[in-house]
C-alpha cells in the first residue's frame, strides 16, 4: 500500500498514548515516514493534559491501562475536544473490549501486530471521518447483529445490518482491504466507506442486547 | 420393596423422596424390608408408652444421614423414578394422626395415661427443636461450613450468605421447641401446683434474659470474628487463582521466552514461537471451553494453530457463530486445512486469512493469501491437493468449493457445505 499522500496534504498530526515505552518507540520509528507523530504519553492523566495542549488530528490508544484504560482518556477528550479522532490499538481480542472502546466513540480498531503501510493507511482513514475495522472487529459485529428469531429488534434502522453492510463486512472479516472489497462487489471505495462508517454509527447507537451485554461484561457502556 | 442386591455393606438412611415427616420410617422401611405402612403404624402404636414412638423417631431423625446420591444410577430406576423431591402429602398423613389420635383416646380412656407420660413428650419436643437447628441444611452444606471454620461448624452457617431468613426462622423455631420441651420436663419434676408452675415460668424468663444480655455483649465480637473469617475465605480464593496463573506462566511463558532467547539469530523461529505462545496465551483469556472434535471453532483455531507451527506463517482466523462438528462440517474443516498448508507452501506470503460463518442452512470458510496465485486451468490436474484434499472432498459431503486465483493476484478457495437444522447452535 502506498502511502496516501502527496505534497499538497499536509502531514497528519499523531499522538501515542501507551503505557509500554516500547511499543511507543517502534510505532514512532514506523510511522515517522508517514505522519508527525507530535507527541507520546504512558498514563492517563498525562494523556489527557497532553492531548488538550497539542490537539492532534488523531489519537492512537490502547486499551489496556492502569487507571481506567483508553476510555478514560476518550470520555475526557470528548468533553474538551471533540473533533479529535480515535483509533483503539491493542493486543486484546476479546469482544467486551473492543466493542466497548468503540461504543465509547473510538473511529476504529485495529491490533498491534498491523503493518506499518497499513496503520498509516489507517490512521489517514480515521482522520477523514471514515471507520477502520479489523478482520476480527467485523467478526464481533456480525456475531453481535446476526439475525436470530428470538431477540426482538426494537430499532430496526439501528438494530439490524442491510444485506451490503453484512456483505462488506464478511469481506473485511475475510481479510480484504477496502480496494479489493470496492473490486469485488464492483461499487467504489467511497461506497465501502460508506458502508463501514454506516456499521460503525450502529455499532455505537444500538441497543442490541449482544451489544449492551458485551459493554456490560466489563462495565463498560 | 425391591430387594438390595448389589451393596456389599447396607446402611440405614432416611429417606427424604418418600416421606410423611421426614422420610425416617421409609428409610428404616427400606432397610428391614418392610411395608412403610408397618413400621409407621409401630412408631404411632409406641407413642403412648411415655412418648417412645416420638422420641424414637426424634432420635433416629437427629443420627441417621439422608442417603447420599447414587453416582451411577440405574437407568431405570431413574427413569421410573423422577428427580425432583416430592412434598409430603397431606392426604396420606390423615390416616396416620387418625390411629395416633385413636390410639391415644384408648388410653387415656382406659386410665392407663398417667402424669410421666408427658415426660416422653417434653423430650420428644426437644428433640424435635434440636433436630430443627441440626438440620438446618443438609449434609453438603454442613461439610462446607465445617471446612471453612473447621472449630465450629456453626459459625459457617452464619457466614452463608444463601438463605439466611430460612436459617433464623427455623434456629429461633428449633430454639423455641428446645425451651418449651425444657419448660414441659421441669413442670413435670416439679410439685404439682400453680405457685411452682409460675416460678418455674419465671426463672426460665430470668435465664433467657441473661442469654440475650450475653449475647448483646458478645456481638461486637463475633461480628469481628465473622469479618475475619470472611477475610480469610476470600484471600484463600485469591490464592488458588495466582496459583494457576503461576502454574501457566511457568509451564509456557517463561519456556518460550527461553527458547526465544536461543534461537534469537533465527527471526523465523522466534516469530514462531512467539504466535505459538500468543495464541495459547489468548486461548486461555478468552476461550476457555470447547474441543475441537466438537466445535467448528474451536477446530478453525487449531487447524490455524497448526498450520502456523509447521511453516511459520501467521494465520489470522474469524470466525462468527459455531456449529458441532460432524461429518460433513469435519470435511468442510479438513479441506480448509488443505488450502490453508497449499497457501502456506506455494503463496510466499508471511499472513493467511481464514474466515468461517455459521449461517442457518450452511456453514462457509474462506482461506485467502495475497502470494503469488497460480493459473487453475495449468496447474489442476497435477496437483491433487487441490482436486482430491479440497474439491473431491467437499463434493462427497455435498457441500462446494471455488478457488479464484490468477497469477500475482492472491488465492482464495471459497468452501460452502450444506447442514441440517439442530447443526448450529
Amino acid at each position: 500500500m502506498t502511502t496516501p499522500m502527496g505534497e499538497t496534504t499536509p502531514r497528519l498530526r499523531v499522538f501515542l498514548v501507551d503505557d509500554h515505552a516500547m511499543f511507543r518507540a517502534g510505532v514512532r520509528s514506523e510511522l515517522g515516514a508517514h505522519v508527525d507523530v507530535v507527541g507520546e504519553a504512558s498514563t492517563v492523566a498525562s494523556a489527557i493534559s497532553a492531548i488538550a495542549a497539542q490537539h492532534p488530528d488523531v489519537v492512537l490508544l490502547d486499551v489496556h491501562m492502569p487507571d481506567g484504560g483508553g476510555r478514560a482518556v476518550l470520555e475526557a477528550t470528548r468533553k474538551t475536544a471533540p473533533d479529535v479522532k480515535f483509533l483503539a490499538l491493542s493486543v486484546s481480542d476479546a469482544a467486551e473490549d473492543v466493542i466497548g472502546l468503540i461504543r465509547a466513540g473510538a473511529r476504529g480498531y485495529v491490533t498491534k501486530t498491523i503493518s506499518p503501510d497499513d496503520l498509516a493507511a489507517a490512521i489517514r482513514r480515521v482522520a477523514d471521518g471514515d471507520a477502520v475495522f479489523s478482520p476480527r472487529l467485523a467478526g464481533f459485529v456480525l456475531d453481535a447483529f446476526a439475525a436470530r428469531p428470538d431477540v426482538p429488534v426494537a430499532d430496526p434502522e439501528l438494530d439490524q445490518l442491510t444485506n451490503r453492510e453484512r456483505e462488506v463486512l464478511r469481506l473485511l472479516a475475510r481479510g480484504y482491504a477496502y480496494k479489493e472489497i470496492a473490486k469485488e462487489l464492483y461499487i467504489s471505495i467511497k461506497t465501502v466507506e460508506t458502508h463501514v462508517s454506516n456499521v460503525l454509527r450502529k455499532l455505537q447507537m444500538s441497543n442490541r442486547y449482544e451489544l449492551s451485554r458485551w459493554a456490560a461484561d466489563r462495565r463498560l457502556v | 420393596m425391591e430387594p438390595n442386591t448389589g451393596n456389599a455393606v447396607r446402611r440405614l438412611y432416611r429417606d427424604p423422596d418418600r416421606r410423611l415427616i421426614v422420610g425416617v420410617a421409609a428409610g428404616l422401611a427400606e432397610h428391614l424390608g418392610l411395608k412403610v405402612a408397618v413400621v409407621r403404624a409401630a412408631f404411632i402404636v409406641l407413642l403412648p408408652l411415655n412418648g417412645v414412638g416420638a422420641l424414637l423417631y426424634v432420635a433416629l431423625w437427629v443420627v441417621l444421614p439422608t442417603r447420599p446420591v447414587d453416582p451411577n444410577p440405574d437407568p431405570e430406576a431413574a427413569a421410573a423414578e423422577p428427580a425432583p423431591r416430592r412434598s409430603r402429602s397431606i392426604t396420606d398423613l390423615i390416616p396416620y394422626a387418625a390411629l395416633g389420635i385413636g390410639i391415644l383416646l384408648i388410653v387415656s380412656l382406659a386410665g392407663l395415661g398417667s402424669l410421666t407420660s408427658w415426660l416422653g413428650w417434653a423430650v420428644a419436643v426437644i428433640g424435635v427443636g434440636a433436630g430443627l437447628i441440626w438440620h438446618l441444611a443438609d449434609a453438603d452444606r454442613r461439610r462446607r461450613w465445617s471446612r471453612t471454620v473447621p472449630n465450629a461448624p456453626w459459625l459457617g452457617a452464619l457466614l452463608d450468605e444463601g438463605d439466611r431468613r430460612g436459617y433464623l426462622i427455623r434456629l429461633i423455631g428449633g430454639a423455641a421447641l428446645v425451651v418449651a420441651g425444657i419448660i414441659g420436663v421441669i413442670a413435670v419434676f416439679a410439685p404439682v401446683s400453680g405457685a411452682g408452675f409460675g416460678a418455674v415460668i419465671s426463672g426460665m424468663l430470668f435465664a433467657l434474659v441473661a442469654l440475650v444480655g450475653v449475647a448483646l455483649a458478645l456481638a461486637p465480637l463475633i461480628w469481628r470474628m465473622f469479618a475475619q473469617l470472611r477475610e480469610e475465605r476470600v484471600g484463600r480464593i485469591r490464592e488458588a487463582e495466582r496459583a494457576e496463573l503461576a502454574a501457566m506462566v511457568h509451564d509456557q511463558v517463561l519456556h518460550t521466552l527461553a527458547l526465544i532467547q536461543r534461537n534469537s539469530s533465527d527471526s523465523k523461529t522466534v516469530q514462531r514461537l512467539a504466535r505459538g505462545q500468543e495464541r495459547s496465551l489468548r486461548n486461555w483469556l478468552y476461550k476457555p471451553t470447547g474441543s475441537a472434535s466438537e466445535l467448528l471453532a474451536a477446530a478453525i483455531e487449531q487447524i490455524a494453530a497448526e498450520v502456523e507451527d509447521t511453516y511459520a506463517v501467521a494465520v489470522e482466523s474469524v470466525v462468527v457463530g459455531d456449529a458441532k462438528v460432524d461429518d460433513a462440517v469435519g470435511a468442510l474443516v479438513a479441506a480448509a486445512r488443505e488450502a490453508l498448508v497449499n497457501a502456506a507452501r506455494h503463496a510466499g506470503v508471511a499472513t493467511i486469512s481464514v474466515y468461517a460463518e455459521v449461517e442457518p442452512d450452511q456453514v462457509s470458510a474462506f482461506v485467502r493469501d495475497r502470494g503469488a496465485g497460480f493459473d487453475i486451468s495449468t496447474v489442476n490436474n497435477d496437483r491433487h491437493g487441490v482436486r482430491g484434499s479440497i474439491i473431491g472432498r467437499m463434493e462427497r459431503h455435498g457441500g462446494k468449493a471455488d478457488i479464484k486465483t490468477e497469477p500475482g493476484e492472491g488465492t482464495e478457495v471459497r468452501l460452502t457445505m450444506p447442514i441440517g437444522a439442530g447443526a448450529r447452535i
